[in-house]
C-alpha cells in the first residue's frame, strides 16, 4: 500500500501587486484624503466633502461589509441567506443598547431609564439591559450575539442538510420571526421606534464633525480590514473546501470532508461581519428599528453583492456602492422610480448579468486583449 | 322605538276596548313618572305598564321619545309640531317659560325599553314576542329587577309563541333566583342550568354566597359547572373556528403556490403580489358595479372572481414568458428576479391606484352572523371563505387528476422528456402551469378583499406565510398543503388564547423551524423537477 502524495499548488500571495496598491490607495482615501477634504478644505470649496457625504459614504461602507458578508456565504459558499438583516440588526441593536445608556438623564423624562421604558411604565432595566453600561461588554456583545445566533441556527440547519432555496425560506421565517418579536414593546427593544436619539458615545457628543470622521475611518478601516481578512480566507485552503462545496457538495462529502464545520464556520463569520456592520452603522445614522430586519432589507443585501459580481470580493464593494449611490440619487431625485428601478435591477442581473459588474468589465477587458 | 310607535297604539286601543279595566292614568302618577326621584319613577312606571290605559301609553311613548315637559303640577306632552297636551286631560295648554324638560336616566331608559318589551309580548306578532322577549331575558340577566314579575307572569298566562316562552321562563326564573320560597328557587336554578349565557355566571355566583339552603346551593353548584362545561365548549369552538378560518385563508393564498412552487419548482416571491391584484382586480369590478349597476351590487363578487382569476393569470403569464422561463434550473436566481418582479408590481399599482389602501365593500349577503350555542358567533363572511377555500380546493383537485391539462402538467412536473417526447409541448404547459397558480392566487386575493385591507403592500403579509404552508406541508402535493395550512392556522389561534397575537406567530414560526429541521426528507421529498 503506497499513499499517493497529492500536492496542491501553493497558495498565490494574498495581494497581487495591482491589488496591494489598490488597498493602498483605498486606505489612503480613507485615513488622509477624506478627512483632509471634510475638515480642512472650506466649505465653499469644490473639493470640500460634505458632512452629508461622509453620513452617506459611511453609510454605504457599512453596507458594503454587508455585501462582502453574504458574498462569502452565497458567492463563495453557495448557501443564500435572507436573513443576514437579522444579524446587522442584532449587532445595531447591541450597539443601540448602549448609546441609549449613554444619554443618561438627559432625555425628554429626565430619568436614568430610557426615555421608552419610562414611557412603558417600568422600573428597572430589564436583565438583557444589564451588560448595556459597559462599553468593552458591548464590543464583546456585537460580536458574540449575532455570532451565536448563526451558529446555533446554522448548527441544526446544516445539520439537517437543509439546502438551496429551503434554506433561503427558511431565514427569511427567522427573520420574519425575529422582526415580529422587536416589534413588541415588552421584548424591551423600543418596539416599533427602535432607538434614536442618541446623544454620546464613550462620553464623548455623538453628532460633531469630529466624530463622524472619526466613525468614517473606522468603518473604512474596518472594511478594508474584512477585505483583506476574505481575501486570506478564500485563498486558503478553506476556502477552497468552500467554493468546492458551492460546486459539488456530494463530490466533497465523498472525498471524506464533513461539510457542515465548513459550512458552519463561515456562516458564522459571515453573520459576525454583518453584526459589526450594524454596530457601525447605528451611531453613523443615528436610529436603529425593526424595519432593519425585514425582508425587503435582506433581499437588497443579496442583490448588492449580485450586482457588483458573486465569487470576486471586490464585486460586491462596488455593489454596495453603486446601488445604494444610486438609491440614494433617486429617491431624492425620482421617488416614484426608484423601486421600478430596483425591481428592473433585481430581474437584469439575474437573467443577463449573473456575474455582475465586475464580471462584464473582465470580460470587456478579455475581448479587449483578444 | 319610532317602529313602535303604531304597534302600540293600536294595542294601546285593542287593551282600552276590550279589558276595560285597565289602569287609569292619574295626575299623581303622570307627576310621579315624570318628576319623581329615582325610585319612584321606576315604580310608577312599572304600576302603569301592568295594564296601561291609552293616555298611560301615550305618556309611557312620550318619555321614551324625551317629548315630555312639566310645568308646574302638569305633564305635558310635546308634539313633533311644538304643540302640548296635558297627559292626564288631554287637552292643549299653552307651553309657558317655566316649562322644564324631563330628563331620561339610563335606569328610566332601561326600564322603558323593558316595558315597552313587555307590552310587546301581548303582540300576535310571533317575530315580536320572541324579540320582546330575547330582550327581557338579556336584561333579567344582566340585572334581575322582581319588579317586573307580575307583568311577566300575566304575559306567561297567555298565548306566546313557543321560543318566546322560552326565554320569558329564563327570564323569570332570573328574577325568581333571589325569591324567599326555597322550592321557587330551586326550580329558578334548574330553569337556568339547561342555558349557556355567560352573564349567567356571576348571577349564580351571587346566588351561590348567599343562598342558605343545602339542596339549592348544591343545585347551584351543578348549574354552574354545567354552565362552566357549556361556556368552555363554546370557547374551544369558536377558537377552532377562527383557527379554521384563518386555515382556510392560509390555504388560499397558498393553493397558487402549491402549484408554481410545489409542482414546477418556482420560487415565486411575488405569489404576494398577484394576490394583491386579484384583490384590486375585485375592487375595481366593485366600483364598476357601484357607479353603472347599483341595483346588481349584492352580486358583485359573482362577476369579480372570474376577472380577478383571469387578471391575475395574465399577469403570471407575462411573467413565465418573460422572466421565469429564462431561469428553470437556478432557483436562486429565480427568487431575486421574482422579488424584482414584486417590487415592480407594487410601485405600479402605487402609482395606478394610489399608495392608500382601497374599500372594498361586502355585499350585503356576507355581513352579519350566525349566533349558536348562546355564545358562539359565526361571521358570514368567515364561514362563506371557508366554503369559497373548499370550493376552489376540490377544483383545482379536479383540475389536476381528470383533466388533460391537469395530466400533462403532472406529466411535465414528473418526466419533462418523457411527455416531451410524448409530444407535449412543455413550455406551453409551463406557461399555462404558472397562469393557473397565478389565478389562483387572484382568486385568494378577491376572497381577502372581503375581510381585510386592499393596498400595494396586502401581498407582503402573506408570502412568508403562503411558503411556510407550502413548504411544511410537503413539496409537490395538494393534500400536504391542506393539512399544513389548517394545522396552521388552528396551532396559531390555539396559541393566542394563551400568549397573545404575536407571540403565537412567533412560536408557530419557530415551530416550523423547527419541525423542518427534524423532518427535512420527508418535507423536501421533490418530485418535481431538479434543483
Amino acid at each position: 500500500m503506497t499513499t499517493a502524495s497529492v500536492s496542491l499548488p501553493a497558495p498565490g500571495p494574498l495581494l497581487t501587486r495591482g491589488a496591494f496598491s489598490g488597498v493602498m490607495v483605498a486606505l489612503l482615501v480613507v485615513c488622509a484624503v477624506a478627512p483632509m477634504l471634510n475638515l480642512l478644505v472650506p466649505a465653499d470649496s469644490v473639493f470640500h466633502l460634505s458632512d452629508y457625504m461622509v453620513g452617506l459614504l459611511g453609510k454605504i461602507m457599512c453596507y458594503a461589509i454587508c455585501a462582502l458578508a453574504i458574498d462569502l456565504i452565497w458567492g463563495y459558499t453557495g448557501i443564500l441567506s435572507l436573513g443576514h438583516g437579522l444579524f446587522f440588526a442584532l449587532g445595531g441593536y447591541v450597539m443601540g443598547m448602549y448609546l441609549m445608556r449613554q444619554i443618561g438623564r438627559d432625555g425628554n423624562y429626565k430619568s436614568d431609564l430610557p426615555d421608552f421604558m419610562v414611557f412603558l411604565d417600568w422600573k428597572e432595566l430589564p436583565w438583557h439591559w444589564a451588560l448595556s453600561d459597559s462599553f468593552i461588554a458591548t464590543l464583546l456583545l456585537i460580536v458574540l450575539v449575532p455570532g451565536l445566533v448563526a451558529f446555533v441556527f446554522g448548527y441544526f440547519a446544516f445539520r439537517s442538510r437543509i439546502k438551496g432555496v429551503y434554506f433561503s425560506i427558511i431565514t427569511q421565517a427567522l427573520t420574519f420571526a425575529a422582526l415580529l418579536l422587536f416589534f413588541r414593546n415588552e421584548t424591551g427593544m423600543g418596539g416599533n421606534n427602535g432607538f434614536t436619539d442618541f446623544k454620546r458615545i464613550l462620553g464623548l457628543p455623538i453628532a460633531t464633525q469630529g466624530m463622524r470622521m472619526t466613525l468614517f475611518v473606522i468603518t473604512g478601516l474596518t472594511l478594508l480590514g474584512f477585505y483583506l481578512f476574505a481575501r486570506w480566507l478564500v485563498a486558503s485552503k478553506f476556502g477552497r473546501v468552500l467554493q468546492a462545496i458551492r460546486d459539488a457538495e456530494s463530490r466533497v462529502m465523498f472525498c471524506g470532508y464533513n461539510p457542515l464545520p465548513y459550512k458552519l464556520t463561515i456562516w458564522t463569520i459571515s453573520a459576525v461581519m454583518c453584526g459589526v456592520a450594524g454596530a457601525l452603522y447605528v451611531p453613523q445614522v443615528g436610529i436603529i428599528n425593526p424595519g432593519e430586519m425585514s425582508t425587503a432589507a435582506s433581499i437588497e443585501m443579496a442583490v448588492w453583492a449580485a450586482v457588483g459580481g458573486r465569487a470576486t470580493l471586490v464585486g460586491p464593494i462596488v455593489g454596495a456602492f453603486l446601488v445604494n449611490g444610486a438609491k440614494s440619487w433617486l429617491t431624492v431625485a425620482f421617488p416614484e422610480f426608484w423601486l421600478y428601478f430596483l425591481g428592473a435591477l433585481f430581474i437584469a442581473v439575474t437573467l443577463w448579468m449573473p456575474q455582475g459588474v465586475v464580471g462584464l468589465v473582465k470580460k470587456f477587458k478579455k475581448e479587449g486583449k483578444a | 322605538m319610532k317602529i313602535h310607535w303604531l304597534r302600540l297604539l293600536c294595542l294601546g286601543f285593542v287593551l282600552w276596548l276590550g279589558l276595560g279595566s285597565a289602569h287609569a292614568l292619574t295626575p299623581a302618577d303622570a307627576l310621579a313618572l315624570a318628576a319623581g326621584d329615582g325610585d319612584e319613577r321606576i315604580e310608577a312606571l312599572n304600576r302603569l305598564s301592568v295594564d296601561p290605559d291609552e293616555k298611560a301609553l301615550a305618556l309611557i311613548q312620550a318619555l321614551s321619545n324625551e317629548a315630555v315637559k312639566v310645568q308646574g303640577e302638569r305633564v305635558l306632552i310635546v308634539a313633533d309640531d311644538g304643540r302640548a297636551t296635558d297627559a292626564v286631560s288631554g287637552e292643549v295648554v299653552a307651553l309657558g317659560e317655566d316649562a322644564e324638560d324631563v330628563m331620561v336616566n339610563n335606569r328610566l331608559r332601561g326600564a322603558l325599553e323593558a316595558a315597552a318589551a313587555l307590552r310587546d309580548l301581548f303582540n300576535p306578532d310571533p317575530v315580536a314576542q320572541r324579540q320582546a322577549a330575547a330582550l327581557l331575558q338579556r336584561s333579567a340577566l344582566d340585572e334581575p329587577d322582581d319588579s317586573t314579575l307580575p307583568a311577566l307572569e300575566k304575559a306567561l298566562a297567555g298565548e306566546l309563541d313557543p321560543r318566546a316562552r322560552a326565554s320569558l321562563e329564563q327570564a323569570r326564573a332570573a328574577m325568581q333566583l333571589a325569591s324567599d320560597d326555597e322550592a321557587q328557587r330551586l326550580a329558578a336554578v334548574q330553569t337556568l342550568a339547561g342555558m349557556g349565557q355567560p352573564a349567567l355566571r356571576p348571577l349564580l355566583l351571587r346566588q351561590l354566597e348567599e343562598e342558605g339552603s343545602e339542596a339549592v346551593k348544591a343545585e347551584l353548584r351543578t348549574a354552574l359547572a354545567a354552565l362552566d362545561r357549556k361556556l368552555a365548549l363554546a370557547s374551544g369552538l369558536s377558537q377552532a373556528f377562527t383557527g379554521i378560518s384563518l386555515g382556510s385563508i392560509l390555504l388560499l393564498a397558498a393553493l397558487g403556490l402549491a402549484i408554481t412552487y410545489g409542482l414546477m419548482g418556482v420560487i415565486n416571491m411575488a405569489h404576494g403580489e398577484l394576490i394583491m391584484i386579484g384583490a384590486y382586480a375585485t375592487w375595481l369590478v366593485q366600483s364598476f358595479f357601484k357607479s353603472t349597476l347599483p341595483g346588481l351590487f349584492d352580486w358583485y363578487l359573482l362577476a369579480a372572481m372570474p376577472v380577478a382569476f383571469i387578471t391575475a393569470a395574465l399577469v403570471g403569464a407575462a411573467m413565465e414568458r418573460s422572466v421565469i422561463r429564462w431561469l428553470y434550473g437556478r432557483p436562486l436566481e429565480t427568487l431575486l428576479a421574482t422579488w424584482g418582479i414584486s417590487l415592480v408590481l407594487m410601485q405600479g399599482v402605487r402609482s395606478l391606484f394610489g399608495a392608500q389602501n382601497v374599500g372594498v365593500e361586502n355585499p350585503s349577503w356576507m355581513s352579519g352572523s350566525v349566533t349558536l350555542m348562546g355564545s358562539l358567533t359565526l361571521p358570514w363572511n368567515r364561514i362563506l371563505i371557508i366554503a369559497f377555500a373548499a370550493a376552489v380546493l376540490i377544483g383545482v383537485t379536479l383540475l389536476i387528476s381528470k383533466t388533460r391539462l391537469g395530466l400533462f402538467v403532472r406529466g411535465v412536473t414528473q418526466n419533462r422528456p418523457i411527455a416531451s417526447c410524448m409530444g407535449v409541448n412543455t413550455a406551453r404547459i409551463d406557461t399555462y402551469a404558472f397562469a393557473l397558480g397565478s389565478g389562483i392566487a387572484g382568486l385568494a386575493g378577491c376572497a381577502l378583499s372581503q375581510i381585510g385591507n386592499v393596498g400595494p403592500d396586502l401581498g407582503q403579509n402573506y408570502i412568508v406565510d403562503s411558503f411556510m404552508v407550502v413548504v411544511l406541508g410537503g413539496v409537490g402535493q395538494l393534500a400536504g398543503t391542506v393539512y399544513a395550512a389548517l394545522g396552521l392556522g388552528l396551532l396559531n389561534k390555539f396559541l393566542e388564547g394563551w400568549a397573545g397575537a404575536v407571540l403565537a406567530k412567533i412560536a408557530v414560526l419557530v415551530f416550523i423551524i423547527v419541525f423542518i429541521q427534524k423532518r427535512p426528507q420527508g418535507i423536501f421529498a421533490f418530485k418535481g423537477r431538479e434543483t
